[in-house]
């Protein structure tokens, strides 16, 4: 992307909220709606069959990137949200009861809080929260701790939206194994980092959205294991989820589709297919070797400012930086920044609780990704400069 | 000066500067020189509801006219804030009330705010006509009466 806003180029430190589009991706969602635009699993027509037949070679080629054991255990939602809501509702239906507890952590974004909070009023459920130190990172020990009788999921997210910290999911996930309780991963942010291997890492469910990962917005992946998958009743009624429907009784379709009611945004869908060939293609231990330095250089230039203090100093980081400057307000300095052609997030980045644990009301968070430069953050640091020229 | 003239008087400080960050300077002045808030003052019955930063206004009528004094917890909103005293502190509720606000197209504030900020620039504008309304409403009907912003909403 080629932009200039302000009459500056753009500087875009806004990934873990969206990130930009390969041109690939483009065009193959363009080449969908062109080409062969018909609904899938629908026609008996050739366009339907072209088209059902993209849509299930962008499931396998998901599977296998998330290296996940069969297609079926992959289904197509609109994103993270739509995933977790899926989850907490099919899941609190089918094994839920009064008093029991689903444990989350203190670093979630609200799509992985509010979803179990609703279950919770829904089922008579019991919400128990993971801590974290002061420098953002669970504390495993607590969570041991929480774990009891009546634990039934516990839902954490592989890195923090908020602070970019990477959370241990896989020793997590160990850990609820050992008491036979299931794992969800909110993935949104991981799997962009090339962190989603699902034999690896062992999780029960995984959620994330395709859009930032370089896909489509409006499409999105609930990773489950099929024995859970199987066991769970759909949490949408509708077309291509039934086998048969009379008005006495309807039968559900077999996975994934008894998960995917009504016309799913199948060309987003192809773009996210794309989205991961062009990922491969480009090698993710490149990105990751790169984004990985992105985040030593941008750690080391906005810690050399006195008025700059960094929330979650972690060393296990994704290239995500929450950082808040003395004495000025977030939004002041988006602002600045903004006009400078910088474009960062200001606020508490859906993650209210976080913001609490650290005594603030919100940070500025530059998210970087492979495409971003050295240079991009040399001028987001004279752009710093400006602002505390201004405001201090 | 009439609020127009006190209007004419912001555009024509405005108008001295073309770069929008110059511009933002002199709102970040405009912020930093408004009077403190006294802490008492500070309360959530004061805050304006849709500025995404903090903004608490107070109200005080004196002789038939409206003081306002306000704080911010950033400090382009307390410009912004500070401008909109610098029109209304000190007049009447009818002038308040009354106002046809031209300035803020003229100096490109709108334009150059974010959407929930220009949001809030709306918000405290109309926190202050009802403000404006509700004193204007127990003038006529209980002399010297102080509302609360609850029975302005």
């Amino acid at each position: 992307m080629q932009r200039e806003v302000y009459g500056k180029k753009l500087v875009y430190f806004d990934n873990a909220a969206t990130t930009q589009k390969p041109q690939c991706v483009i065009d193959a969602v363009d080449e969908v709606y062109k080409n062969y635009n018909a609904n899938v699993h629908r026609g008996v027509h050739a366009l339907s069959d072209m088209a059902s037949e993209a849509y299930e070679n962008a499931r396998e080629k998901i599977r296998a990137f998330i290296n996940a054991e069969k297609k079926e255990e992959i289904i197509f939602t609109s994103g993270t949200t739509a995933s977790i809501n899926a989850v907490a509702f099919s899941f609190g239906e089918k094994y839920i009861k009064p008093g029991d507890e689903i444990i989350i952590s203190h670093l979630e974004h609200h799509s992985n809080i509010v979803p179990w909070q609703m279950m919770c009023e829904r089922k008579g459920a019991k919400l128990k929260v993971i801590p974290v130190n002061d420098n953002g990172e669970i504390i495993l020990d607590e969570y041991i701790k929480l774990i009891s009788g009546k634990t039934r999921l516990v839902a954490v997210t592989q890195v923090s939206n908020a602070l970019g910290i990477v959370v241990p999911v896989r020793e997590i996930t160990d850990i609820a194994h050992k008491y036979d309780i299931p794992v969800l991963i909110d993935g949104a942010q991981g799997i962009q980092h090339g962190m989603a291997d699902m034999r690896s890492i062992g999780c029960d469910f995984y959620a994330f959205s395709g859009h930032k990962i370089y896909g489509p917005a409006g499409i999105g992946v609930l990773y489950g294991k099929e024995k859970y998958l199987e066991e769970m009743p759909p949490y949408q009624g509708g077309g291509d989820m039934i086998k048969s429907v009379t008005f006495e009784k309807t039968v559900f379709n077999d996975l994934p589709f008894k998960f995917e009611a009504g016309t799913t945004n199948f060309p987003a869908a192809v773009g996210l297919g794309k989205a991961v060939d062009y990922l491969k293609s480009t090698g993710i231990e490149g990105i990751t070797a790169w984004e990985n330095k992105l985040l030593s250089y941008a750690t080391e230039k906005l810690s050399a400012f006195d008025e700059v203090n960094i929330i979650g100093n972690s060393l296990n980081k994704m290239p995500i930086i929450s950082f808040v400057i003395r004495g000025i307000h977030h939004y002041d300095a988006g602002m600045i920044l903004d006009k400078l052609g910088i474009a960062v997030r200001t606020g508490n980045h859906c993650a209210q609780p976080v913001m609490d644990r650290f005594g603030i009301d919100g940070t500025i968070r530059l998210s970087m990704c492979f495409y971003n430069t050295t240079d991009e953050i040399d001028i987001l640091a004279k752009g710093i400069e400006k602002v505390l020229e201004l405001f201090l | 000066m009439d609020i127009n003239e006190a209007q004419n008087r912001i555009i024509e400080e405005f108008s001295a500067f073309d770069d929008w960050m110059d511009r933002y300077s002199l709102l970040i002045e405009k912020g930093k020189e408004l009077p403190t808030l006294e802490p008492s003052h500070k309360k959530n019955e004061y805050l304006i509801e849709g500025c995404q930063s903090k903004v608490w206004l107070y109200p005080e009528f004196k002789n038939g006219k409206i003081f306002f004094s306000a704080d911010s917890d950033a400090l382009i909103t307390k410009g912004i804030v500070a401008l909109l005293i610098e029109l209304f502190s000190g007049r009447t509720p009818h002038e308040i009330k009354n106002a046809e606000l031209y300035f803020i197209d003229k100096i490109g504030l709108r334009q150059n705010l974010s959407p929930t900020r220009a949001n809030g620039l709306l918000a405290m504008i109309k926190q202050m006509r009802l403000y404006a309304m509700a004193y204007e409403y127990k003038m006529k009907n209980q002399p010297d009466g102080n509302p609360s912003q609850q029975n302005t909403k």
